[in-house]
């Protein structure tokens, strides 16, 4: 396969994706929805799930005493699997939650023990909090890996083309939380650095073909080299990719609602990484290259 | 040589029923290094997770570790015996309780503030901790030359006016100190006090002074707690959680099992052996390090699952280029080998960094995700390089030669 030959195309692909990501940001917010679906860990609120066990309706019944008692007057309260809600409002205090659970109790005869199945409050200096770790640990992460991979392939090219498909990688990810609209919370930090990690790793099983080929094939053209080094390595990736791919898919389909919005960008996310480490990492190394020999001409 | 070879391939593959008869049973009536020892998370028992921070700038490590004695009294004392309070940060506590029944009972408890306080024979309250300004252990030798340890207790100003006159009022009376309206003392007042200053004697030993001096000095906390982050989780919903993964990752490892042995057929039974061996030592592992699973780190331990096969896809298919390329089988699975490793170093130290700073900068449930992300990065390499190796190259050894068996176009 003609890798570097078709990088028009499959970066234009990349970017098609990564636009709609981008777009379905201001468009959700101006559906009054905000850019994502920020879960309290990001931006602080209280958000309590319990399970009613029979039938209700939201509008009626449960809103008006979900505002009367938190006076939050925009709550958002959503319907959860098996006869359960989801009600999550502003920061409120223990007191409060112990109102709201009471008055829900009272009305359709819950469980003291049982229906309340999680409850958690986060206040806003928190969620400010993860924001700001989140920005840095892509930032840390990348700066570490761009440094290590400068450092053992001796030459910032190599880093440099890992670290630009992370970017692709980010974003694309975060094309997912947008359109699908998969909550952020606590495990968006973790999902971003796995596909990060696992992303680069396929990068440099390619890169080091290409440096092992640069080695033992002289006066090569560079093109035919970073072609023929994807494709050793092709097999290997598309594998590798299957068999992350086959225990994710299994849990996410078995798996219970906090883990399928971890699962499902994770899918999305190693995809992408496999896509960027053969479709954008190499293509860029190349043209980081090229441009590198073309400049030392022009100087002779 | 076929011998050896295949006294090499037994004991390797009981090891690896060793280790997963370990992961599954563990040792003794404690499952020592089983599955069963395994710690589960908040997520996974359910219970109630709370972050405190104090209402203070830069409270010292002092009153940090006074807060959490503090904080771990009250669930003592509200016989929350599985309760943890670390302090995290500079400001913060955080308090994790597994398996209750009513967390926003057990917020409460823990909300309610401590109360050290001085009570006169009539039942009066004389003084209360905020007139406390510090409490340490000390040594006194008493007239007889018997030395015991007891606990000096500091008042403000205003305490020390209100402690010589009570100590004036009651002597030889009993002054009754109680935290949290529990009794921890009833001293004999043996002298008008006006330095400001009590000594609690009892007979408590050394650690045990340490730590009423502890709690006075926590009840008479310097700063206020604030709620900054509570968490609860159903145990319905934790075990439910835990069930699923569970099966999901049996699952998961079957298909990736079945998808390496109809792929790489001979080398793909070596992977399948020792990704088996990996499952069972990443448990035992997590058990003896006696880790913390969550939810994130049980996705964390099925993701690398299928990162753990990675490293033998590398080596097999580098193993299957040297036999086209006409290498003897010997020859192909040495160079598979060591043409493969500089690949498999990099891509996991890499994802290794990723794992650190998760580790770094996480807290909870993500770090719990990292480590075990971390652990399965190094044990997967530890399997590949080693574990699949020794099984290839018995494989060769018994007779398994022809290239074919090896995924190569040719026969030799």
């Amino acid at each position: 396969m003609d890798i570097v030959g078709s990088r028009k195309i499959t970066f234009t692909i990349a970017i098609i994706v990564i636009l709609a990501g981008l777009l379905a940001m201001p468009i959700n917010a101006g559906m009054g929805k905000g850019i994502l679906d920020f879960d309290v860990e990001f931006v602080g609120g209280t958000v309590m799930e319990i399970h009613i066990g029979q039938e209700f309706d939201i509008n009626n019944d449960i809103r008006p005493i979900v505002i009367d008692i938190t006076g939050d007057d925009s709550p958002q309260i959503t319907r959860i699997d098996n006869q359960g809600v989801a009600i999550k409002t502003k920061s409120i205090d223990t007191k409060t939650r112990r109102e709201l659970f009471d008055a829900l109790k009272e009305k359709y005869q819950l469980d003291e023990n049982e229906a309340l199945l999680n409850a958690e409050d986060v206040s806003a200096t928190i969620g400010t909090e993860m924001q700001l770790k989140a920005i840095k640990a892509l930032v840390v992460a990348s700066i570490l890996m761009l440094i290590y991979i400068t450092f053992r392939f001796k030459d910032w090219k190599f880093g440099l083309s890992a670290v630009i498909p992370l970017l692709h990688d980010v974003l694309v990810v975060l094309a997912v939380y947008s359109i699908l609209r998969v909550p952020v919370n606590n495990s968006f930090i973790a999902v971003i650095l796995t596909i990060l990690g696992y992303s680069i790793n396929n990068t440099i099983v390619i890169f080091d073909r290409i440096r092992e080929n640069k080695k033992s094939v002289s006066r090569q053209e560079l093109k035919e080299l970073v072609n023929q080094s994807v494709n050793q390595t092709m097999t290997r990736s598309i594998n590798t990719t299957v068999t992350t791919l086959l225990t994710i898919t299994v849990l996410y389909f078995l798996g219970v609602p906090s883990i399928k919005e971890f699962a499902l960008p994770l899918i999305v996310g190693l995809i992408a990484g496999t896509y960027s480490s053969i479709f954008i990492a190499s293509p860029v190394w190349y043209m980081l290259s090229t441009k590198k020999t073309r400049t030392a001409k022009s100087q002779a | 040589m076929k011998v050896k070879s295949g006294l090499i391939l037994l004991l390797t593959l009981v090891i690896t029923g060793l280790m997963v008869f370990t992961a599954f049973y563990g040792f003794g009536v404690n499952h020592y290094l089983g599955a069963d020892n395994i710690r589960l998370g908040l997520d996974l028992a359910g219970g109630v997770n709370i972050v405190y921070e104090a209402d203070k700038e830069n409270p010292t490590s002092a009153e940090m570790a006074a807060a959490k004695e503090l904080i771990q009294g009250r669930l003592d004392r509200g016989n929350y015996t599985e309760a943890e309070v670390s302090i995290e940060g500079e400001k913060r506590l955080r308090v994790d309780i597994p398996g209750v029944d009513d967390p926003e009972k057990a917020i409460e408890d823990i909300g309610s503030t401590a109360l050290l306080q001085f009570i006169s024979p009539e039942g009066e309250v004389i003084l209360t901790g905020n007139e406390v300004k510090d409490a340490r252990r000390d040594v006194i030798t008493d007239n007889n030359g018997i030395s015991r340890p007891v606990v000096v207790v500091e008042f403000n100003d205003k305490g020390r006016d209100a402690f010589a006159e009570a100590t004036q009022k009651y002597i030889n009376q009993v002054i009754v100190i109680a935290l949290d309206e529990t009794i921890i003392s009833y001293p004999v007042v043996e002298d008008v006090i006006t330095t400001g200053t009590a000594f609690i004697s009892g007979n408590f030993s050394i650690e045990e002074a340490d730590e009423l001096a502890a709690r006075i000095k926590a009840g008479a906390l310097p700063f206020k707690l604030n709620v900054l982050q509570s968490k609860s989780v159903g145990a319905k919903l934790g075990t439910d959680a835990l069930n699923t993964s569970l099966k999901a990752g049996l699952i998961g490892i079957i298909l990736v099992l079945l998808f390496m042995l109809i792929f790489y057929r001979v080398s793909g039974l070596a992977a399948d052996i020792a990704l088996i061996f990996y499952c069972g030592t990443i448990i035992v592992i997590l058990s003896a390090m006696e880790a913390t699973l969550t939810l994130p780190g049980v996705a964390g331990i099925i993701l690398s699952v299928g990162m753990a096969v990675d490293a033998n896809v590398i080596i097999f298919e580098r193993i299957k280029e040297e036999l086209n390329s006409g290498k003897s089988i010997r020859a192909a699975v040495d160079a598979g080998f060591s043409k493969a490793f500089s690949a498999i170093l990099d891509g996991n130290i890499t994802t290794l960094i990723a794992a650190a700073i998760l580790f770094w900068l996480g807290t909870g449930l993500i770090k719990s995700f990292a480590q075990t992300l971390a652990i399965g990065i190094i044990l997967s390499m530890f399997t590949a390089l080693v574990v699949t190796r020794i099984i290839i190259k018995q494989f060769v050894n018994i007779g398994l030669k022809n290239p074919k068996l090896y995924c190569a176009n040719k026969e030799a």
